[in-house]
């Protein structure tokens, strides 16, 4: 199958972010960047599909300024066969700006499966995944938590709030992944020589108006602290008064 | 003056409490913009009209009701057809969708049909002249970003929970339309519905949460967790992601940044340290209570009330004192 997937620059989470003095962006001094998460799976999905049914290709995307290369390496070094990047001076919060971009280059790409990952881990939207299916007019199934392709048709899972159901779709299709499917491999040495020579092409992004625009960032107020109420059982009745008489939840 | 769009999600021929507050929102935004009407988008199975006056409760003066057989689960392909419709031709200010799973599946499309600014998970938000200004945590939570919707209208989903469903009694007036696509057509095809348990509180739902950890050393003792949880009577059992990745609980347990985000009134954290990927799904809990041996575990640094202990030992006593509390009325 020919396999695209879009995949995210972002930073490592556990830390601690700082404002950066536009009031604008965090801070990055000191940020590790790696894959977005998801989109780490959804490499990883694409690589087995390809491995497990016979020949095919696999594109990384990236949007973004020339930093979002190391991602694409990153794909590359994986296994990913060729890599493009998307460039532009910084990554829009617009989301459909993003997917006008994406569904730009995708479009006349002739391919099977277009994977993106649920969510990014810094932005959080989950959207430009279907905004691109709905801009190429293709089948969409987002936060799968399985997917099996046989004969040009998928099934995957997609976890509801105490719920699931199984959706059926023929391809060439969007899908974006989510918990449950494969954690990203490590790359290997063969892998990281073998990246150095894979096409990476850059071209201009083409996003467009933007319409959904950052007014500030800010660090929300931390929460007051709290207290200890007392150590192992013993400390069980005092808890339930303070939830019965102070919290009111009880 | 401008009137909002709401889109009510349901679920099984039920509304889901996060239809009530996308409508309540859309009333707050209407009545922020001069009084517009708030029109509500309620689709389902024939007899899902029945539920057009709990949404009029809440605040909508027109529930636009979808009758259709093949809609008896939801259809993004269909429901997002539909919506754009009637967005396009409602001229209205706003469209309102829930940040649920449905909803993110659904308003994404809508926006990219209609060319329209969106913003996702939002948790807040008011009309600033023809903008609309919203906030939205990002970072895992530990950034708020403050973001504007330029032209109309402007979509948005509403973190659930995030603002409460407030009563605002309208005519809740009926009226019927088509899907806007035959639901047969869809090229994505629902096979099956899976529930999460019998009548089980979701985790979205429930005023109370209960959660455990690795602190819990194994999947059976997380029993101790259930029966606390029954114990409340309203409470839903979550997970932390190492719990889920573990295989002790579904991955649809999961809190946090990669899981679902919750605000009960009352989140009961059993044997997690709090790791931020954690706390970013639970850090807007009203109430905040921890059990963790390590006194010095992240997670008392959001907890309200804190008791140092083994979990295993603690919670059978909460148990029974909360069990005991309760039959106390």
């Amino acid at each position: 199958m020919k396999i695209a997937v879009c995949i995210k620059r972002g930073p490592d989470m556990e830390t601690r972010f700082k404002i950066a003095a536009s009031g604008k962006a965090v801070d990055e001094a000191g940020l590790k960047y790696d894959l977005s998460d998801f989109d780490g799976y959804a490499v990883e999905t694409a690589l087995q599909l390809n491995e497990k049914q016979g020949p095919g290709e696999t594109v990384v995307i990236s949007l973004g300024p020339d930093v979002v290369q190391e991602q694409l390496r990153k794909a590359l070094s994986m296994g990913a066969d060729r890599a493009v990047q998307l460039k532009s001076d910084s990554v829009p919060v617009d989301g459909l700006a993003i997917a006008r971009a994406l569904a730009a280059e995708l479009q006349s790409g002739g391919y099977d499966l277009i994977l993106f990952g649920r969510q990014a881990v810094d932005s959080a939207n989950a959207t430009v995944g279907p905004m691109t299916a709905e801009l190429l007019n293709l089948p969409c199934a987002t936060a799968v938590s399985t997917l099996d392709i046989a004969n040009g048709r998928a099934t995957a899972r997609r976890e509801l709030e105490g719920a699931a159901e199984v959706v059926e779709f023929a391809l060439p299709a969007v899908v974006t992944v989510d918990e449950g499917m494969p954690r990203a491999r490590y790359p290997s040495l063969k892998g990281i020589m073998a990246a150095r020579k894979k096409p990476l092409e850059v071209k201009a992004a083409q996003l467009g108006e933007e319409r959904l625009t950052l007014e500030k960032m800010e660090l929300p107020p931390e929460r007051a602290a709290g207290r200890i109420v007392g150590e192992g059982p013993g400390a069980v009745p005092e808890l339930v008064r303070l939830l019965h008489t102070e919290a009111k939840v009880l | 003056m401008a009137n909002t769009f709401a889109m009510a999600e349901s679920r099984g021929g039920a509304l889901r409490r996060v239809a009530l507050e996308a409508v309540s929102a859309a009333r707050a935004l209407a009545d922020a913009s001069g009084g517009g009407e708030v029109h509500a988008l309620l689709a389902g199975a024939p007899g899902i009209a029945s539920l057009a006056p709990e949404l009029g409760k809440y605040g909508a003066d027109v529930v636009i009701v979808v009758e259709h057989a093949g809609l008896a689960n939801a259809n993004s392909e269909v429901l997002a057809a539909t919506a754009a419709v009637r967005i396009r031709s409602g001229g209205y200010r706003a469209a309102v969708f829930s940040s649920s799973a449905q909803g993110r599946d659904l308003a994404p499309r809508v926006a990219a049909k209609l060319g329209v600014a969106m913003a996702a998970d939002v948790t807040s938000f008011e009309l600033a002249g023809d903008a609309l200004v919203v906030r939205h945590p990002a970072y895992a939570g530990k950034v708020i970003a403050t973001l504007r919707l330029t032209g109309t209208p402007a979509i948005l989903t509403l973190r659930p929970g995030a603002r409460a469903a407030v009563e605002s009694a309208k005519a809740a007036r009926v009226e019927s339309a088509q899907p806007a696509i035959d639901p047969a057509s869809s090229r994505v095809v629902v096979k099956e519905m899976i529930a999460g348990g019998s009548a089980k509180l979701d985790i979205g739902d429930a005023p109370v949460i209960v959660s455990g950890g690795r602190g819990l050393k194994s999947a059976e003792n997380f029993k101790l967790v259930e029966d606390l949880a029954a114990a409340f009577g309203n409470a839903a059992v979550g997970a932390t992601r190492a719990v889920t990745d573990d295989g002790w609980r579904p991955h649809s347990d999961q809190i946090g940044q990669t899981g679902r985000q919750v605000s009960p009134d009352l989140y009961v954290a059993c044997g997690i340290s709090g790791a931020i990927q954690h706390i970013a799904g639970m850090r807007n809990s009203r109430t905040i209570v921890a059990i963790n041996k390590d006194k010095d575990a992240p997670i008392f640094k959001v907890a309200d009330y804190g008791i140092v202990g083994d979990v295993l030992e603690v919670l059978p006593v909460l148990t029974a004192a909360v069990k005991q509390a309760r039959s106390q009325g």
